[in-house]
């Protein structure tokens, strides 16, 4: 009876998540597009629901709601489901998307949209070789081998992103990289621009009337002129195509200029923004938010680092630290098992949200910039599959933050994949993103006050 | 180059809706072969001949310039964009007539482009709605030319032809729809041919014959509309 109490629960709270989904479909993602292929809205919102409800079945652990043994079941299931979608489903998908685009194989689509996921599956198999992921005690086709592989590339998707996060997050809250911008160097660049704009249209004017002086010329020379007529044709229309050829490079030169011109200014024109942003007093916040951060990256940077030179893991999770520490060193006295239950649900559900909210906001970014109305139906599924290999892989290394007596269904449910090697290839990843970020984020520094001083 | 000689004409819509296919085809009579991602703006002349066929036939360049982007941008790409509108002849709104949101944005780009003008502090303001009201008042000619004719099947032909007629009808202008990879839709003496001629004309009469005694070109457009009221910054 209370399976069924349990279940139907759940079954609710995953269409509230369904509908969420949808909703932010068709608000946000394509607000711009029109949905014809609806297949593509179904399977983002149930991708992003079937995610939910796993974080959904953390917090319930945690909580110690619902019956232990329906939600060792739901975990199953919705694990289950998860998979078949994202290895079977969205990948084909995105083939017959794919196909469905190119006009020649309109015929074949189902055909060739197949050797694709085919092709697929056998990279996919292929990524587990190198990494030692697994025991050699199960069989081919078994839960542990597609998670184990789907969590491969789930970790380091997260791990680029929190590297390249960590990063960006100080240096675009904090004024103290804010480069000086002017009115006057705006207006400037913007009549370097105009003008711009007026030399490709006087040369472009100049071979729109040789083009049409030649089409009245080539039509008066069809007619029969004798021997000199004709050498002199030859000659005058190769020395007048010269000519255009050349203003025609010219013309090609200075419209690369004019969209450099032009993405400057843009670039100045939001630096401005940010400039007068900083003046509120929301920006005032958010730069001193930016300094905590920029120490918050810093520690982590060196924790990563010094977990990969000492070769050590974790061993407890940061709540259960923090209430040693708290018991033992500043002798505060309080009900353990009450308050450690608590706070790991504060912290689980903090990460849960942020990493959630903060993946819809790149994605929709993301989406945004390379976008458009032919490609939009595969980048969405795209966004889909990265979406679900995010959330899978961030319930693996949720694992690492639970108090013991939390983590057992995970590993339960999970089955015997070796924790700690995502934990390492996650330190290892997050290093080398933050790494680069910073190098990358220096020369980009660096490189455009230059650009901006000369005349 | 002085600015009393140009004619300008902006083409404004939604990315992807093909834009720069429809300015090559405007002014070179081919198809554009590889058609990519605009960035910032890209302009091409077009060679018009004013009142083709009477005795004031006059040549005339038209600049037709395609700015690239979509209506929901950050306000400082718009403010950057805006540096494109300054003294404008024409519009030409384009949309693609397989993506109905791609018609609705095209109100948003109009007000963008016609309140630019009237703004003479460079600040972006509009309220964001749609007043029929500027559109009868307008005095610069629009033009609404629905694209990728072809790839609607012939069964839902009508309702999307209907459609366009209120649209053109609301922006108080002519409406061409067109397939911009096939020049036949705009071969000589085709009625699509007929009414960009008369834009184009309209344009340019608007542009050197139609002044109120005013000698300096485009502050006439700003006495018409700036009728004072600044409507209020509202951007989410």
């Amino acid at each position: 009876m209370s399976f069924l109490i349990d279940s139907s629960i759940m079954v609710t709270s995953q269409v509230l998540f369904f509908g969420f989904g949808w909703l932010f479909f068709m608000r946000k993602l394509f607000k711009d597009y029109e949905v014809r292929q609806y297949v593509v809205q179904v399977i983002f919102s149930v991708t992003f629901a079937f995610s939910c409800t796993m974080f959904e079945l953390i917090i319930f652990e945690i909580l110690g709601v619902l019956n232990s043994s329906s939600r060792y079941f739901h975990w199953k299931l919705n694990l289950c489901v998860i998979l078949l979608i994202l290895v079977f489903m969205v990948p084909f998908y995105i083939g017959y998307f794919v196909v469905s685009n190119i006009r020649l194989l309109h015929r074949q689509k189902l055909l060739f949209a197949c050797v694709l996921w085919l092709t697929f599956m056998y990279f996919f198999w292929k990524l587990g070789d190198p990494f030692p992921i697994l025991s050699p005690k199960h069989g081919i086709l078994s839960i542990e081998q597609l998670i184990s592989r789907v969590g491969v590339i789930g970790v380091t998707l997260m791990a680029l992103l929190s590297g390249f996060g960590a990063v960006n997050c100080p240096y675009t809250y904090m004024s103290y990289f804010l480069r000086n911008v002017t009115d006057a160097d705006i207006l400037a660049l913007e009549r370097r621009l105009l003008q711009t704009m007026d030399m490709i249209i006087s040369k472009k004017k100049r071979i729109a009337v040789a083009h049409r002086t030649m089409f009245q010329r080539g039509e008066v020379h069809n007619k029969p002129t004798g021997f000199w007529g004709m050498i002199k044709s030859v000659t005058t229309s190769v020395s007048s195509s010269e000519n255009l050829s050349l203003i025609q490079q010219e013309v090609d030169a200075l419209e690369e200029l004019s969209r450099q011109l032009f993405l400057e200014t843009a670039d100045l024109h939001a630096t401005k923004e940010r400039i007068e942003y900083s003046k509120t007093f929301q920006g005032k916040y958010f730069n001193v938010l930016g300094y905590f951060f920029s120490i918050y990256c810093v520690w982590k940077i060196f924790m990563a680092t010094i977990n990969i030179v000492f070769d050590r893991v974790g061993k407890t999770d940061p709540v259960t630290r923090g209430i040693e520490i708290t018991v033992n060193y500043l002798g505060i006295q309080f009900d353990v098992k009450f308050w450690s239950q608590h706070i790991s649900f504060i912290l689980v559900g903090i990460i849960i949200v942020t990493s959630i909210r903060g993946l819809l906001i790149t994605l929709t970014k993301f989406f945004y910039a390379i976008s458009s109305s032919k490609s939009s139906n595969v980048i969405v599924l795209l966004l889909a599959q990265i979406m679900g290999m995010y959330f899978v892989s961030s319930v693996l290394l949720i694992r690492m933050s639970m108090p013991l007596e939390y983590r057992t269904i995970i590993t339960e449910v999970l089955g015997e994949l070796q924790f700690n090697f995502y934990h390492r290839w996650f330190d290892v990843i997050f290093l080398v993103s933050a790494l680069s970020s910073i190098l990358f984020l220096y020369l980009a520094h660096k490189q455009a006050p230059e650009k901006h001083m000369t005349p | 180059m002085a600015a009393l000689d140009r004619v300008k004409v902006l083409v404004l819509g939604d990315s992807g809706v093909g834009k720069s296919s429809l300015v090559h085809l405007l002014c070179h009579n081919q198809v554009l072969g590889n058609p990519s991602w605009t960035v910032g703006c890209s302009v091409d002349v077009r060679i018009h001949d004013y009142k083709e066929g009477t005795p004031e036939e006059k040549t005339y360049y038209i600049e037709l310039w395609d700015v690239g982007g979509s209506v929901g941008s950050a306000t400082s790409v718009k403010s950057t964009r805006a540096v494109f509108y300054n003294l404008l002849n024409g519009i030409i709104l384009v949309h693609d007539l397989t993506n109905k949101k791609s018609s609705q944005n095209l109100y948003r780009w109009s007000l963008e482009a016609l309140n630019r003008d009237v703004a003479p502090t460079g600040v972006l303001v509009t309220n964001g709605d749609y007043d029929r009201e500027q559109f009868a008042d307008n005095q610069i000619p629009l033009l609404v030319i629905g694209t990728k004719l072809d790839q609607i099947p012939e069964t839902k032909r009508n309702e999307v032809l209907t459609r366009t007629a209120f649209l053109a009808e609301d922006f108080n202008a002519e409406e061409i729809n067109l397939d911009c990879t096939n020049p036949r839709y705009l071969a000589a003496g085709s009625s699509n041919a007929v009414k960009l001629s008369r834009f184009f004309d309209k344009v340019i009469e608007k542009r050197y014959f139609l002044r109120d005694g005013n000698q300096i070109p485009g502050f006439s457009e700003r006495k018409r509309f700036g009728g004072g009221t600044l409507k209020s910054l509202h951007y989410d």
